[in-house]
Formats: structure tokens, sequence, C-alpha cells
């Protein structure tokens, strides 16, 4: 914020940070394991570190990490990824209604930040209250900043404490876990549980396919299962 | 630890920031409407967290040992933290239980690992 922001500016970002502080404290651990895990894959210190402000996606940094672990191609990992970033394209067209009058440099910027808990934020504030663009990109900054500080902050701590954990700590298994926790949020209705409960089972069954593409295959056999249920509904 | 060369990993890296970026910037950049995406894609992009998710968690929990096996205690510390992450929704609260339960299996020795 500059400092001739307008004070009703200045309320919005820090309203932002607010609505945001509970929700960040969840994301600490999550950053932490991420970081752990880019060691872990091989990573050099510079790139673990360097790995979270150049991606800010903490589902597929981890992803990625767990595939560069198991030597899979270059290729499929960077599919892979993408595949799991594909979902920031609806918040994408759902942000730019409100944000259309910002300059591109700020839309640059609030595109580079999103994230599912700013967004989430943003969307419960702007259907609730009529503001100019300029105060929603101040709540919307101050949710997002949050977020990324307290994300590349895991994550520095992550990469330091990483190279010391023993190996019979087992801390690997917390990345699971990490997806474990945020698949059961993902799932909100019929078609979404059945393409988990369907990925879940196809990835199983797909462990040993070539290239490790069982991932992505499995992925997709639950998206088309997913589709398929709603139909039916 | 990976094979990947060093400058490998770095391409990596920017590829995949540089891609995730651009899906980020794509509707803001262009000030296309919300309606401008297809039904479908819509629905597509609604399911692929659930799935990718589930696709990624399972196999760590069903092949622990690098095949197909349940009698683990990755596969059973790994269900009761499901059923946590399920009831609670809380990241932290899956992590700490999951890794407990795996740590308390372990300490007991139920599991010849």
């Amino acid at each position: 914020m500059s400092a001739g922001a307008a004070p009703s500016t200045r309320a919005a970002f820090t309203e932002g940070v607010r609505a945001i502080a509970p929700i960040v404290i969840g994301v600490f651990p999550f950053g932490l394991i991420a970081g752990v895990a880019a060691v872990e894959a091989g990573l050099t210190t510079v790139q673990a570190l360097a790995a979270s402000p150049m991606i800010f996606a903490g589902a597929s940094q981890l992803a990625a990490m767990d595939l560069i672990g198991r030597s899979s191609p270059a290729l499929v990992i960077v599919l892979t990824a993408w595949v799991i970033n594909a979902r920031f394209a609806m918040y994408s067209a759902a942000l730019t209604p409100p944000f259309a009058s910002l300059s591109v440099r700020r839309r640059a910027v609030a595109a580079y930040l999103l994230t599912d808990q700013a967004f989430a934020m943003s969307t419960i504030r702007f259907a609730r209250t009529e503001e100019p663009a300029t105060s929603r990109y101040a709540f919307y900054l101050g949710s997002a900043l949050t977020m990324a500080l307290t994300w590349h902050t895991a994550t520095i701590v992550g990469v330091v404490v990483g190279t010391g954990v023993p190996p019979e700590w087992s801390l690997d298994f917390a990345v699971p876990l990490v997806f474990i926790a945020l698949v059961f949020p993902a799932i909100t209705d019929r078609a979404t549980r059945v393409a988990a409960i369907t990925a879940a089972i196809a990835a199983s069954s797909l462990r040993g396919m070539p290239l490790n593409l069982g991932l992505l295959t499995a992925a997709l056999i639950g998206i088309v299962a997913g589709l398929i249920a709603r139909g039916r509904q | 630890m990976t094979s990947h060369s060093t400058l490998a990993i770095w391409g990596i890296l920017a590829a995949i920031g540089i891609g995730t970026f651009l899906i980020r910037f794509s509707f803001l950049a262009a000030l296309s409407r919300v309606d401008a995406i297809p039904p479908l894609v819509t629905r597509i992009l609604r399911l692929i967290p659930a799935a990718v998710l589930a696709a990624i968690a399972m196999p760590a929990l069903t092949h622990a040992s690098g095949s197909f096996d349940l009698a683990t205690d990755r596969f059973v510390a790994g269900t009761v933290a499901a059923f946590v992450a399920w009831r609670t929704r809380n990241v932290m609260a899956t992590i700490a239980v999951g890794m407990g339960v795996l740590w308390a299996i372990d300490a007991l020795g139920w599991f010849a690992s």
C-alpha cells in the first residue's frame, strides 16, 4: 500500500489480512512439508527455496517434488503440475468482473498471488459488499499477501529443517497426509465424490504405469467418471 | 533422490511456474467474461482438484512397500488420518494424527518393516 492510500483502501487491506488469518494457520504445516519434500526429492537448497516464489501453488509443488524424487520424465512432471493448477483459470475468470477496471500491472500482481484461499475469501467479500474496484483489490491484496508470506515462511523453515530430519521419522509420509487433508474439502457434491473415489482406485491400480503416467491417467479417468455421474443426476 | 540434473530441475521449475502464472493471468489478462468458458470446461475444472488429490494420495497408502499391500503401517495410519480429515476438515489435525498413528505402529512393531 502506498502512503497516500485512502483510509477506506487501507481498511479494506487490513480486513483482507484479518479475514484470511484463521485459514493460513492451517497452511503453515502444508508449506513446511513442501519445503522438506523439495530437499528430500534432491533439489539443491537454492532450488528448494526458489520453488515457492516460482510456482506458489502448494499441491502442484508437492506433486512435482514427488515426481522429481522418483525421476519421472520432465514432461510428465510439468504436465501433472499444470493439470493440478488448471483450476486457477476458473478463479481468473471469476475475478475478471470485479477487477476489470484495474491496470494490467495490478491484474498481473493479482494473478501471480492467486490461491484457493485468497480467492475464497475475496469472492465471499465481493458478494456481500458494494465497493470500488480499488477497495476490492486492497482487500484481495491483504488476503493474498498474508497467504504468500505464510507460505514462503513455512517453506523456508521446511527447507532448513528438511536437511536435518532423520529418515526414521518418516516425515515423507506427511506428503500423502496433506493430500488426504485437502481431498475432503474438494468433495462438494456427487460428481466430485465419484471423481475422487474413481481416481483413487484407478491411481492405485495404475501405479505400475510407465513414466509415472499413472497419476495423470487416473485423474483423467476420475474426471470422466465425475462427468458421467453428473450427467445422470 | 532424483536423477535429473540441476539444470533440468531449474527447467522443470521454470516451466511449471510460467505455465501456472499464465493460467492464473489468462482471463484477468484478456478481460474476457466468466461466461466465455464453455459449461463443459467449467465442469471439468471443478472436478480436477478432487480427482487429482485423491489420485496422489491413494497409491502412497496402498503401495507403501512398493507393490500393492494393505498390511502396512502407512495404510493403517493413512486410513485413520482420512477419517480425521473427513470429520474435521483440519489439515493440522490430519497430519498430527496420521504421523502419530504411524509412529505408534512402528514403536509397537505391528508390521515388520
